[in-house]
Formats: structure tokens, C-alpha cells, sequence
């Protein structure tokens, strides 16, 4: 390889021009600062609601944790923990009646998206009461009353479905948007090029979130991804991209309030590559030997909660007590789901044989 | 009732199907400006524009997925595969989608779609463009597998497989393009998925034919009449769902039975249905049930190869010969 082509790849792994640093940033203590002046554009109804959502989905994620220990949880089951401002800030920038597809680590999303918790527990738990009535599992949740359009369990399978669900609403002439969430490790199958290529060709209004963990299972980027700056990747496209800071709630909020505008406005696409890490194994199962503790402390110091709590207490927005009733809160909502999901009864024996054909023949 | 190639057919289903809803739309590679690889497309894009009629990159998974997406969200979708060779590609959204959708969602999410194309073999195109896949197919639950043997049948069962709310595999034979029939054009034509349909009746023995085997067999009929053999030939027309009261009706009458099939043999279509007639009626056969089945081997470019690798007339006449001890 020659010097010059060492120098092009290395300029090309390092994050991309606008949002420089943020890589760097990710191994300090460092708040960004960013995110103040972001909050001070907001109404504190909003703040508050973006805080309680990434409180409970880390409190129903450790609960899961748990109940899965417990033998409660079967399968599969991938935590977001770490990983909340990702979808908690981008799906608060859309409407109720845009869409949300994504793959298998979603129990964060679908609630973000507005599926209670009671009905993702009771899914998790495999009961009828459950949001896909226990025939789905962890990895696929759905929702179609609040347009959640599933977890998908196959890497990048769902970003043509998402391109397809977009391709939908400008067929209708709706101003809908589809906001479509996927790992790193999905930038590396041919449907995320053959879906990036077919909505930019033909200009869809899909917002493409790559929830950049770092770790694909246990393979890092480093050793999966040639081209490890996923924005970039959508200059192959003629897209727009932004890199975004995954650990920061409000800069994912704004960073899609812009891809939004893009898509309802002028039907254009986006590719937002969010940083983000998750503290958690790939799944339940994984005991996390390819990482060292050391990593996970370090990516821990610059928790999406403690941050944005630090922001919002600065600010005089939440004060020791607001936080202290929301986690009252919270707590009372992650049990009542795991009531709800204990109590809730299995699907009957008649299930097993219903929803194969949606006009089934003889 | 006008007389015209099964070409014309498909092209007609398609027609009034587009026309008659509009979340009805069509994609695939060269369906529009090229008027379609076989043709099958010719005039649509001129009659319902380019948001209806849409030409696609070369990018199977891609826009297999996007219409299972655009299903999800309310479309009925048609997807044209240039041939069913290239649905290889395009097997993670067909299987792991579409067929799953509506039962891993608890059924909140159908979809309803429509794969078609030419599949089997051709003329001399060879091992990668010759496959007969619908066994592959119709294995899965959640999927419907279609194939038709007329014009007539092409017509109605597609009109049927596009007004159906679940993905139909609809595998057309790239050889019988061109072959002629009467075609109703009474606009609601249809005809109902799962139900097979008795080509020639018959009282000595039954050959189950697909597509292109049922032209085939219905020859072999012939010649096997002038023996005082007197054959039924029945056509399944769907694969899946399979009317296989139709089939072991028809065994139970004729007591034998051939089952004619272009695939290659293991884990076919022929192996299921002969499975199912020795569940069904095996105390009515007087003979084993016997299978003509393509030859177990890549397909030859070779004509006189390929020639070899697809069941003929007189491998169907041995094979009705053998289970009646002539």
C-alpha cells in the first residue's frame, strides 16, 4: 500500500468534518456542550419526556436482564442499554403516524415509538397479552396501532422493507416519513447498498439510522469494515449523511428533526450515522471476551442518562426531587409491566395453527 | 372467448388488475421502458405511467424487500423476476419476510404481494437459468405457490394470486409464452387459488402434471390411448396450497398413478405428493406410485443434453406402461 493511500484511509476512518472530535469525546468525561444550547430551545414538557423514556427504557432493560436470568425471558434477547438517546432522540423528532422499522435489539424503540410496556414484557414472556400475542418474541416486536413495523432478525433485512414502507408513503402522496434503525455490522450487506442506491434514485422519504455500537457481536469495526466512517458510505449515493453523536439525546433529536424536513419536505433521504456503544453482550448469552472492562467503564463515564441529567439540572430543569419521582415512577411502570406479562396468559393451543395465510385455503 | 398466447394472457390479468386498483402497481428489471425481458409487460407502461410501471436496477433482495415493505404499508405490490433463477437473490426477503410477516406479527401485518416470472427450463440457457424452483417455495408456510398450464389458467389464477391478501409465488414456464388457448375476457375472471383442475379424464391410470408436463402428459395420453390405455391427466394449478382431495380422488378411481414434473426429483414436489397418496390412498393403489422427474443433474447447454435432462413424452408413456405392468 502506498504512503498516499495509507494517508486517504486513515483521513477516511476519522469522523466526518461536522462533527469532529466526537469520537475523541466518546473517551472523556466530557458533556457536550452542544447539548445546553440545544435544551434551552425546548419546552420543559419535552425535556422531561425525553428523560423519563431513556430512565424507563434502562430501568426495563436491566428488569429484563433479570427476568431472563430467571428463566422468565427464552430465546434470544439483545438490551439497548447505553444505547438509549439513539432511539429515544430520533423518534421524538417524528410524528405519530410516521413509521419506525428496525432490527432485533428494538425493545427501546418500540417503546420509544409508543407499544407499553406491559405489551413488550408480555411478549418477551411469550404471552398472549404480549404485542405480537407471543407468536414474535424479543426480536419481533410489532405494533401496527402506533405504525411500529417490527424487529427484524436477519442483519440489514429490514432496511428494504424500510425502503419498500417509504416508497409506500410517496405512492400515496402522504407527507409520512419511515425512520429505519440498524447496527454497524448491517452496513456491510448488500441491502443496505441496494436500498441506499434505490432510495436516493428515486428520492424516499427514508431516514436510515445506523446505531454504530462498535461491535458487531464480537467483532469490532476495525476488523469487519474497511471503510469504517459509515456517513460517509452514502456519498456513493449522492446522500445526504450526518455523523451524530449517539450518546446525546438532543443531538439525535435535532440531527432528525433536519433529516424529517428533508424527507416530508422535499422527499429526499438521509443516512445519520450515530456513535453509540452498548454496555450489555451482543445478547443474553454473551459473556463479552472480545472487550475489557476498562472500555465499558470508559464509554460508561459519558452515559446518555448521567449527561443529559447533568444538562438538565445545570439548567434548572429537574431538580434531586423530579428525578427522584421519576425513577418512583419509572419503577412502578417496569413492574406493572412484569405484573402484566405474569399474569397474561399464554396463547392458546388454537394460535399455533392461526395467521399462517391472511385468506387461508383449504 | 378470444384465442391467444399465454404471453397475451398474463399481460391481460395484469391489465385489468392494474386498472381495476390502484394500490395495484409493478416492478422489476425491464418491465417498462423495454416492455418487459418476455414481453409479458408490453403496453403498461404507456397505459398506467411510469409511478405504476417501474423499472428497477439489477438489485433482487432490494426490490424484493421494497415491495414487501410497500405490502406492509398498505400496497399490492407485483414483482417481476426476469427469471426465478434471479429470486435466488432475493430468497432472505421472500422467505424470511414476506412468508413470516403476518405470523410473527400476530397477525397485524399481511402481505400482499405477487413474485412472478418465468421459471424451468428454456431453450439452450443452461445450468443457471434453467431451474425449476417451486419445491423450494412451497415448503414454506406463509407462502402460496402458483403454476400455471394455460393461457386460460394463467389468466385467471393471476387475477386471483394479485387479489389475494397473502405473497404468491406465481411461476410461469418460459417455454409456454407462446402457447395459444381460449381466454375468457369476461373481466371478473378468476380462478380460486388451490384448486386442480382434471385436464382429460381418464379410467385406467392419473398423471399428475404441472405447467409445461401438462401439454406433455396430455400427449402422452394420447399415444397411450391408442393402446386402450385410458389416462386422466389432473393439474394441481397451486402448488401450495395443494388440492390433494382432487389428486387421490382421481387415484382412487384409476388405481395407478404417474406424477410428471420438470424439477430435479429429490425433495420435489412429486416426492410430497406421492407421500401424500400412500398416506391417503395407499389401498387403492395396484401399483407403486411412480415419478418422472428432470434428471437429478445441472442443466446441460448441449441440445441433446438438455434434450435428455427434460421429461419427454416417452418417458411418461414408459412410466404410465410400467405402473399398468404393459
Amino acid at each position: 500500500m502506498s504512503s498516499q493511500t495509507t494517508e486517504r484511509r486513515e483521513k477516511a476512518n476519522a469522523p466526518a468534518g461536522g462533527a469532529a472530535g466526537v469520537l475523541d469525546a466518546a473517551a472523556t468525561k466530557e458533556r457536550p456542550a452542544r447539548q445546553e444550547s440545544a435544551t434551552q430551545a425546548e419546552d420543559r414538557e419535552t425535556l422531561i419526556k425525553l428523560f423519563h423514556q431513556m430512565v424507563l427504557i434502562r430501568r426495563f432493560e436491566e428488569k429484563c436482564a433479570e427476568s431472563y436470568s430467571l428463566g422468565k425471558i427464552g430465546g434470544f434477547c439483545h438490551l439497548y442499554i447505553g444505547q438509549e438517546a439513539v432511539g429515544v432522540g430520533s423518534i421524538s423528532a417524528i410524528r405519530e403516524d410516521d413509521y419506525v422499522i428496525t432490527s432485533y435489539r428494538e425493545h427501546g424503540q418500540a417503546i420509544a415509538k409508543g407499544i407499553s410496556p406491559e405489551a413488550v414484557m408480555a411478549e418477551l414472556y411469550g404471552k398472549a397479552g404480549g404485542c405480537s400475542r407471543g407468536k414474535g418474541g424479543s426480536m419481533h416486536l410489532f405494533d401496527k396501532g402506533v405504525n411500529f413495523l417490527g424487529g427484524h432478525a436477519i442483519v440489514g433485512g429490514q432496511i428494504p422493507l424500510a425502503t419498500g414502507v417509504a416508497f409506500a408513503s410517496k405512492y400515496e402522496e402522504t407527507d409520512k416519513v419511515t425512520l429505519c434503525f440498524f447496527g454497524e455490522a448491517a452496513v456491510n450487506q448488500g441491502a443496505f447498498h441496494e436500498s441506499l442506491n434505490m432510495a436516493q434514485l428515486w428520492k424516499l422519504p427514508c431516514i436510515y439510522i445506523c446505531e454504530n455500537n462498535q461491535y458487531g457481536m464480537g467483532t469490532s469495526l476495525a476488523r469487519a469494515m474497511s471503510l469504517q466512517n459509515v456517513a460517509e458510505k452514502a456519498c456513493a449515493y449522492e446522500m445526504t449523511s450526518e455523523f451524530v453523536d449517539g450518546m446525546d439525546v438532543m443531538a439525535m433529536r435535532q440531527a432528525t428533526q433536519r433529516a424529517v424536513k428533508r424527507a416530508r419536505e422535499e422527499c429526499q433521504p438521509t443516512l445519520l450515522e450515530a456513535r453509540t456503544y452498548r454496555y450489555m453482550g451482543h445478547s443474553m448469552s454473551d459473556p463479552g471476551n472480545y472487550r475489557t472492562r476498562a472500555e465499558i467503564e470508559k464509554y460508561q463515564e459519558r452515559d446518555p442518562i448521567k449527561i443529559f441529567t447533568a444538562t438538565l439540572k445545570e439548567q434548572n430543569i429537574l431538580s434531586d426531587k423530579d428525578i427522584s419521582d421519576i425513577e418512583a415512577q419509572v419503577k412502578e411502570q417496569v413492574e406493572g409491566a412484569v405484573r402484566f406479562a405474569e399474569e397474561s396468559p399464554e396463547p392458546d393451543p388454537s394460535e399455533l395453527y392461526t395467521n399462517i395465510y391472511a385468506n387461508p385455503l383449504s | 372467448m378470444a384465442v391467444m398466447t399465454m404471453r397475451d394472457a398474463l399481460n391481460q390479468a395484469l391489465k385489468e388488475e392494474l386498472a381495476r386498483d390502484p394500490s395495484v402497481f409493478l416492478m422489476g428489471e425491464e418491465v417498462a421502458e423495454y416492455q418487459g425481458a418476455y414481453k409479458v409487460t408490453r403496453g403498461l407502461l404507456e397505459e398506467f405511467g411510469p409511478k405504476r410501471v417501474i423499472d428497477t436496477p439489477i438489485t433482487e433482495l432490494g426490490f424484493a424487500g421494497l415491495g414487501v415493505g410497500a405490502a406492509m404499508a398498505g400496497l399490492r405490490p407485483i414483482v417481476e423476476f426476469m427469471t426465478f433463477n434471479f429470486s435466488i437473490l432475493a430468497t432472505d426477503q421472500i422467505i424470511n419476510s414476506a412468508a413470516k410477516m403476518l405470523y410473527m406479527s400476530g397477525g397485524q401485518f399481511k402481505i400482499p404481494i405477487v413474485f412472478r416470472g418465468p421459471g424451468g427450463s428454456a431453450y439452450q440457457v443452461s445450468s443457471q437459468h434453467s431451474q425449476a424452483l417451486e419445491s423450494w417455495y412451497a415448503y414454506f408456510p406463509g407462502l402460496k405457490v402458483v403454476m400455471p398450464s394455460t393461457p386460460a389458467d394463467a389468466k385467471g389464477l393471476l387475477k386471483s394470486a394479485i387479489r389475494d391478501d397473502d405473497p404468491v409465488i406465481f411461476i410461469e414456464q418460459e417455454r409456454m409464452y407462446g402457447m395459444k388457448g381460449e381466454v375468457p375476457e369476461d373481466k371478473d375472471f378468476i380462478i380460486p387459488l388451490g384448486v386442480a383442475e382434471v385436464k382429460r379424464e381418464g379410467t385406467d391410470a392419473t398423471i399428475v402434471a404441472r405447467s409445461l408436463m401438462v401439454p406433455t402428459a396430455l400427449k402422452a395420453a394420447e399415444e397411450l390411448e391408442k393402446d386402450g390405455v385410458s389416462c386422466e391427466v389432473i393439474d394441481p394449478r397451486t402448488i401450495r396450497p395443494l388440492d390433494i382431495k382432487a389428486i387421490v380422488e382421481s387415484v382412487k378411481k384409476t388405481n395407478r398413478v404417474v406424477i410428471a414434473e420438470e424439477s430435479h426429483p429429490f425433495c420435489g414436489v412429486a416426492a410430497e405428493i406421492s407421500a401424500e397418496i400412500n398416506e391417503r390412498a395407499f389401498d387403492y393403489l395396484d401399483a407403486p406410485v411412480k415419478r418422472v422427474s428432470g434428471a437429478d443433474v445441472p442443466m446441460p447447454y448441449a441440445k441433446n443434453l438438455e434434450r435428455l435432462a427434460v421429461p419427454d413424452v416417452e418417458q411418461i408413456v414408459a412410466a404410465v406402461r410400467e405402473v399398468s405392468y404393459l
